[in-house]
Parts: C-alpha cells; structure tokens; sequence
C-alpha cells in the first residue's frame, strides 16, 4: 500500500510537464534544503541559541489588564534585586516617545501613560541574569487605573466608545475621533441595476476569528553597543531592512551605524515582518553600554502578533443559470492597538473581495477597527482568507438555492486568462488559467463519485495579490576555482530561499551546487532587499540572482577577450557557458584563463524593481497573483461534531516550480495552517481584553493527528509567472479558501451551514441540533 | 487598583546545587539553582543549544530528549532531577554524522524552518527504537506531542516510515 504522502508526491510527478529549463541542470529537481543538515542535528543557531559573554538579560513588566493608565511606576525594590543593573520606564526615554511603525508612526518603544493592550510592556529590567531580571520584573509595583477599553468590533464602533488613539496622533485626518483608522472603498457597474436582472439574492454575515502565528521559534532581539556609537542587533526578523531603518531613524544614528543580524527566523508567517521590541533593546543597550538580550515566552510572543479578525456582511446576487451579477461586501477587521501593517492587510485583503469571479456590480466598503488587543500584522494569506470565507461561502449558498453544485458554479463565473476580475480604474485581470488548477483540484477528489452517507464534499478558490512593488539587489561572486558566493538578502524562515539561490547560480554559472554558497542575514555585507513577505522572493530576489549571474558572464566574456586577445564579438556566453572560436568552455574554466595567474574573482550585480503607481489603491498592480483550488471530503460524526478529512487536494498555479519538494512542503504547510483557522484556532479574551486561551496548553493549532487521512498537493505548471524560468510566489495559495472548502463539505455532509470560524465540534454539534431536533430527542 | 510584586521568597532558594548527569555518553557536572529546568540546565549550562526551547509546559516537543533512553519533555524535567541520569541530546545522535533519520528527513523534505526538527527527530528516534515497524497511525500518534508549525507532518511521517524501511534491510 502506498502512504498518502508518497501518493502526494506521485500525483504531483504525474501532474503537468516536466519544468526543466535546462535538461541537465539543477532548477526543477527536488534539490534538497540548504543548510538542511545543520537543521536536523540541532547545530542551526536560532536568535537564542547565540551566546553573548557578558550580556545582560532583560525581562519586561506588564499589567494585568488590556486597557488602563499608568499612574505611576516604584521600581524601589526591583532595583534592589541582587544583579539588576537598570529598570526602565517610560520616564527614562526621550520626550516625547519615540514612536515608529510601517503604515503609522503610532507605536511607542514603550507605553507612555496609557496601556493599550494586554501584554504591552510598561517598563523593563536590565540584570545580569534572567533569574535577577525576572525577579526583579515582579518586584516592580505598577499603579494604575483600569480603563472601558474596547476588545470587540461592536465595542468599538459603538457610539462614545474608548478611543483606542488619541486623536493627535492623527491630525486632521477625518476619522482621527472614532476607532477606525482607514477605510477602503473599491466600486465598479451598478450594483442596483444589477440587482434588477437578479434571480436569487443572498445575504449572510460570516465571521473569522482572531488567530496568532505561535511559530514554534518565539524569537527575541539581542542589541549589542559598538564602539563607534551604533549598534549591532539580532533578530530573527524577515525584513532585516526595514529593521535598520526603523532603529536608525528611532535613534538618529545613520544607516551605517545600525548593522542588523537576522539569523534564520524559526518561522516566521508574517509575524516577524515588522519592528516590535527591537526598538526598546536598543534603547537599553545604548542606555546600559552593555548586550541586551531578550528572549520571548510563546505567551510573549501571542501578545505580540496576530492576525486580523473578520466580521463580513454580504449580499451576492446570481441569475437563473448560476451567473454571478452582483457582490456587495461590508467588511469590518479587527485590527488592534497600533497600526502596524493591518490597514495594508484590509486594504490588499478588501481589494479581492470580490475573487477572481467575473461580477459585473461590485462594491467594497471596508474598515480597519483599532480595539485594545495585540496589534495584528502581516499573517500568511494577508487578509485574502478573511474574505474568501464569505465569498466562498456565498458562491454554495447560491449554489444549493439555484440547485447547481459547488463546482459547476466556480466554473460558470471563473475568470479566464487575461480577463478582468476587478474592474474600473484599478483593474486587475487573470496572469494564470485558473480553471486547471480548479478542474484539477476537481478530479484528484474524485468530484461527482458518490460518497458513503456522513461525508461530503466541498470545493473553493482563492486568490492573493502578490508585491505591488519591490526592489531586491544581489551580489554574486564568481571565485577563481569555479565555485561561487551569492549575498542575498532574503530571510530563510523555511521557505527555502537559499536552495532556490544555489540552484540558480548552479545553473547560471556552471558551478557545481555543493560549491555555491549564500550569504545572507546580515545588512552590513548583504545588499538590500525591501523585504521577505508576499511570497515575493523567488520572484524578485530570484530575479536579482539571476540577473547577477548574467553580469558575471559578462565579465567573464570581457576579461577572456583582454586576456586572450580573442576580439568580444567573437565570444558569446550562455547559461553556464561561454562561446568561443574554437568551441565551448564552460564557464569556471573560462572564468579561470581569463583570470590568470593573478587569480581574483567576479562580481556580477543584479537587481529587481518594481516601481508602485501612485494612483493605485494597492499602490500599484501586483506582481502576480497567487490562485488556490482546494477540494475537501469531511466525515461529520453527527454525535460528537467532529469532523474526520478523508481527503484534502489543494493545487496551485505555481508557474514554474523551481523546486518541486519545497513546492510540496510550502504547499502541505499552509494548507494545515489553513485547517487550523478553519477547524480549531481562536483568540479569546475575557472582560478585561485579556487572552484567555494565552499558551500552548489552551490554543490549539494542528498537530500530527488533524492531518488528512490523505494530504494531495498538486501544482498547475504554465511557465507564466514573472519570476525566473516562469515562476510565480507559491507560499500562501494553499490556506487562501481552506475554510470556504471545509464550510461547503460540513454542509454537503451534515446539512448544516456556519458562517463563524473555527468550526469546531461544538458549533457544528450545536448547528446539526438546531437544524435536527429530532436527533435530540432521539438522545 | 494595583500590579504588586510578590516579593521573590526563593532568592535564598536559589542557593546552586550541584548535579552530575551523563549527556550524550560525557558525564557533566552543573551547578544549578534548583527551579533550573533540564531544558535550560542543557542549553545554558551544559552549553548544547541543539534542544529547544518553545512553550516551556510540556505541550510543544520542542524541547524532547531522552532521559534513560525515554522521550520526555526536558521542560517538565528539574536538572536537579537528572542527577545520577543519562540525557540523550539531538547533538548526540548525531555525534557522528547525520543520522539515517536525519537524512530521511532532509530527504522527504520534511525541513522547514527547522526549530522543531531537533524535536521530532528525537521522538522519531525514540518510537523507531521500541517499535522498529510503524505504521502511519502509530507513528502520527507516537509524534503528536510535536508540533510543527510549518506543519511539515506529511514529510516526517514519510521520514520515519523510510527509516525504518531502511534500518529492516539492515
Ligand atoms: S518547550 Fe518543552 S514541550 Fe514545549
Ligand atoms: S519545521 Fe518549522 S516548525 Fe517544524
């Protein structure tokens, strides 16, 4: 018998054609993970395992509420804790507070007067040892007075609610009193003369919960103070970059003086995106003149990130035969206490709300609501999932009344390549033939072959707008025994980044893969990359590798014609190779006769942009777009609610794989994190804004038993992406309508439909009670 | 209302005790306040950072070694504890090489970002040594203990199931 994994693998090997670009080469094959070996012997060094002889450990005092203002702080007897060297308040930082942060320079290094979520640190102990600092961290005496803080979307929008930002900090902006920081608004047709041709109106409100990243690496910031006045940092972030330039531009120091470390995020999701606490340790090393180390609790790190709860209310109209006329959204994200990056993540998320269906009459009305909760940042998916869960259920509930099945009706309304799916000023059309992946995801569940009774299946698809721009530069260096250097900027968080580098210059250059190696994580000798996120990096920093390679065969050719005197024109370089009179030379051996005796090496530059529109609402087109179709069978337990996945296909219009094996784990991966939002994974939080399931013990996320029974990842393989060799981002597609496949199942086997996620046992027990009173009485 | 410390009574708890384990066939001696965790007792102190550390309360398996040739969450485990034990770290299996499993696991692309794996591979470690032949039932509930986040499951069922083809041919 054949395990589902091997069979994940066949299926995919049997999927598509072969993606070689060059038959010999490196690109295409399942190359296995660079730096893979040190990860499976424990010798990878994550943030916490550095060692800094000397340093200083820091711990960070909180208070025990989500909302209040700090009267005042007695650090008395903390700092007569043996070992403490520092207790810092806000009063100990410059006034006014320095504040930062990517769409709003709201966020303060620390509180300032006012708490604004649970877990936001209010003051921090600097000590020789972590058993000091947390002593002394309890030993600090917080005096403050509760506030009605706002932890809900009703909370929030209700009339004379708690401002969760003081008014100032927007000046003159329209909605500076109330708690919504940004709206956006995307319109084309006419939703009401839409209307008038439609045969079946439905409207529903859906609901996504709160969820939290929970990498299993809780992460943490080592600061260390140079010499010069600067400041080396260690943080396992994904945008090395913008850290720099946040610390910088806190600190008044130039670029040159912050140097960033970024050893490899233990996963990361978004979550590591964007500055959190950096900015503090930096503060307490300069403050100190000593290392500051940090090294976060998971519960620390729940109270640090999480993704955008959702609240949707929609209307969608259809005529007889199933064609979608018309889409009206209101969709509400529950962002939190500062901006960070959630009005991006509404506005991108909102922009697609209407899928990659052909809908004449839409209308898009959305709201990033601040409440008295974790900021919520980039997570996966980017708020895509949000709001294919009610669009995806919309498009069944339509479905079952005109009595068309899930399918028949993606198929009726899916846009085909180079079709416009948003429509109006901002248009954007299909890259990809989204229809194979769905027809795929169709056949590989086996779709219209009947099912034993308590199972059902569901269908769904998704889409995410990848970078709307980007810039990501890249050194190669080519050394005089063939082998070969690649700086690059991008985070490895697990994606593989760095095998996609080596098989590139592999190829590109001739160097043997064992012999190519990749620098990366350091901003001091790496060239910029704007960031890692938005599945961007096969596409831009491949794209810069690439275009590296090509700079150093270049030179290649142009140092062999100095050298030899064979004139240029008559010399040609191709992937690998270089053309001359007499015949090919590969490229390390021409490399070394154009080099001499004097040895040296090249260095080849190569670099993506892509330039934003200013007009654009996502400040310009993206790059690509990410399509998921995912097919699901479920067994209901009618008895428990519980539900058993027979079957779960996703596939995903990749472009070209570059690398079929980190294909499949990036694909498998989102797709159970997709099942833990759709099945199991909540935020709660009590009266006081506090999350009540903080922890591992009270949050659940998939573990080894909620996978499949049968996991089938499959790819659609058109060479059309902008990436190199066709390639497309392929990282988040296979979460982006997970709970909308779940929901359709659920309903296909038990008769029931929810609208709120996650579906857990009890709400779908509770909803087959209600739909089955005869089932209770039956008990 | 008021966020008040509660005095730290065990600073004069945290007088060093001295431990003497076996970790990885080397006997170690640690001096060590008595709250200290195995878990921080390897990383800090016997200097073996391989074994992580990600919800510290015995849900995650991040932390997984063996103690006495047994999976146990070195979080859940005192150092003090350990005195007169054998520790089996993740640098220990691998102290010649990578292992079988190790290997599988890079092969089935079971490797994400890699800060669970030192876990999975030393509760995969321990369940193909008491039970050479899984199945995949066995083996999903044999590894539900350890979480992956990239949730690279698929691949490391496939991993252990290789392995122990492998190790039947041997
Ligand atoms: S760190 Fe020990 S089980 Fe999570
Ligand atoms: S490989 Fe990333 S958590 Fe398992």
């Amino acid at each position: 018998m054949t395990t589902a994994p091997e069979r994940a693998i066949d299926q995919r090997d049997a999927l598509g054609e072969p993606s070689d670009p060059y038959p010999q080469g490196q690109v295409g094959r399942p190359v296995l993970r660079y730096g893979g070996g040190d990860r499976t012997s424990g010798a990878q060094r994550f943030v916490a395992d550095l060692r800094f002889p000397g340093s200083l450990q820091v711990a960070l005092v909180t208070v025990p509420v989500g909302c209040a203002d700090v009267l005042g702080i007695d650090v008395t007897a903390a700092r007569a804790v043996p070992g403490v060297v520092d207790v810092v308040t806000a009063a100990d930082l410059p006034s006014p507070m320095p504040r930062f942060g990517v769409s709003h320079t709201d966020r303060p290094v620390l509180a300032d007067g006012r708490v604004n979520y649970h877990g936001e640190p209010v003051a921090a102990v600097v000590a020789e040892t972590l058993d000091a600092a947390q002593a002394a961290a309890r030993a600090v005496h917080v005096d403050f007075r509760e506030l009605p803080g706002v932890y809900t979307l009703d909370d929030a929008l209700a009339p004379g609610a708690h401002r969760v930002q003081e008014p100032s900090l927007r000046p003159g902006h329209a909605l500076a009193d109330s708690n919504v920081l940004e709206e956006a608004h995307y319109a084309w047709g006419d939703v009401e003369a839409e209307e008038a041709r439609t045969e079946v109106v439905v409207e529903e409100t859906y609901t996504f919960p709160m969820v939290t990243h929970f990498p299993i690496e809780p992460g943490g910031t080592v600061a260390v103070p140079t010499d010069s006045g600067g400041l080396d940092v260690y943080s396992p972030v994904q945008h090395p970059y913008l850290l720099q330039r946040t610390l910088a531009s806190v600190l008044g120091l130039p670029l040159n003086q912050v140097r960033v470390f970024a050893p490899d995020p233990g996963g990361g999701f978004g979550g590591k995106q964007n500055p959190k606490l950096e900015p503090l340790l930096a503060f307490l090393a300069l403050r100190t003149r000593r290392t500051c180390r940090l090294v976060l609790s998971l519960e620390e790190t729940f109270q640090s990130m999480r993704r955008a709860g959702c609240r949707i209310a929609a209307r969608t109209g259809f005529t007889a035969d199933g064609a979608l006329t018309f889409h009206s959204v209101e969709a509400d994200f529950l962002i939190g206490a500062y901006a960070d990056v959630a009005p991006r993540v509404m506005g991108k998320g909102s922009y697609v709300a209407a899928g990659p269906y052909r809908i004449p009459g839409v209308r898009i009305d959305a709201r990033a609501v601040m409440t008295n909760t974790t900021p919520s940042t980039a997570f996966r998916g980017f708020g895509s999932p949000q709001v294919s869960w009610a669009l995806e259920s919309q498009l069944d509930a339509g479905a079952r009344r005109l009595g068309l099945d899930g399918l028949e009706i993606r198929r009726r309304n899916l846009v085909a390549k180079g079709e416009a799916f948003v429509r109006g000023e901002s248009a954007a059309t299909a890259d990809g033939e989204w229809q194979q992946s769905l027809d795929k995801a169709a056949e590989l569940i086996g779709w219209g072959t009947p099912l034993p009774p308590g199972r059902g299946r569901g269908i769904a698809v998704g889409i995410k707008p990848g970078a709307t721009s980007g810039l990501s530069q890249s050194l190669v260096r080519l050394l005089a025994d063939g082998s070969a250097i690649v700086y690059a900027g991008t985070s490895d968080m697990g994606q593989g980044a760095r095998t996609l580098w080596q098989q590139i210059v592999a190829d590109e250059l001739g160097a043997p893969l064992e012999q190519v190696s990749v620098v990366s994580g350091d901003t001091g000798t790496v060239p910029f990359d704007l960031q890692t996120s938005a599945s961007r990096s096969t596409v831009f920093m491949g794209s810069a590798v690439l275009e590296a390679c090509k700079d150093v065969r270049r030179r290649v050719l142009d140092l062999y014609a100095e050298s030899t005197g064979v004139p240029p024109e008559q010399l040609g370089e191709r992937p690998g190779v270089l053309v001359t009179p007499d015949g090919e030379l590969a490229l390390p051996e021409a490399a070394r006769v154009a080099l001499g005796s004097l040895r040296g090496e090249f260095i080849g530059q190569g670099t993506r942009r892509l330039r934003g529109k200013g007009k654009h609402p996502l400040g310009g087109d993206a790059a690509f777009y990410e399509f998921n179709a995912t097919a699901i069978e479920v067994e209901v337990d009618r008895e428990t609610g519980e539900l058993l996945l027979t079957r779960h296909v996703t596939v995903s219009d990749v472009g070209t794989e570059l690398n079929p094996l980190q294909v499949v784990s990036q694909d498998e991966g989102a797709a159970i994190m997709g099942l833990g939002h759709s099945q199991m994974e909540q935020l709660l939080l009590d009266e006081h804004g506090r999350i009540r399931n903080l922890g591992a013990l009270d949050y659940r996320i998939p573990t080894f038993k909620d996978v499949p029974v049968e996991l089938v990842s499959a790819a659609v393989e058109n060479h059309d992406g902008p990436g190199p060799y066709g390639s497309k981002g392929i990282s988040e597609g296979a979460l982006l309508c997970t709970a909308g496949a779940l929901g359709a199942a659920v309903a296909d086997a038990a008769g029931v439909v929810i609208r709120d996620l996650p579906l857990t046992p009890e709400r779908v027990w509770t909803a087959i009670q209600a739909a089955c009173p005869e089932e209770q009485d039956a008990q | 209302m008021t966020s008040t410390a509660r005095v730290p009574d065990h600073l004069d708890a945290d007088e060093l005790q001295t431990v003497t384990l076996t970790v990885n066939g080397s006997e170690r001696t640690v001096a060590v306040p008595t709250h200290r965790t195995l878990l921080d007792g390897l990383r800090e102190e016997v200097g073996l950072p391989g074994t992580k550390s990600c919800c510290a309360e015995g849900e995650c398996g991040a932390c997984t070694v063996l103690l006495d040739g047994r999976a146990v969450n070195s979080c859940l485990v005192l150092c003090v504890e350990a005195e007169g034990h054998e520790v089996t770290t993740v640098e220990g299996l691998s102290a010649d090489g990578l292992t079988d499993l190790q290997e599988e696991f890079l092969n089935a692309g079971a490797v994400q970002c890699g800060f669970c794996i030192p876990g999975q591979v030393v509760s995969a470690e321990y369940l193909l040594r008491t039970n050479p032949d899984p199945d995949e039932v066995q083996i999903r509930e044999a590894l539900s203990g350890n979480l992956c986040r990239c949730a690279g499951y698929q691949r490391i069922v496939r991993a252990v199931q290789a392995t122990a083809a492998r190790r039947s041919e041997r």
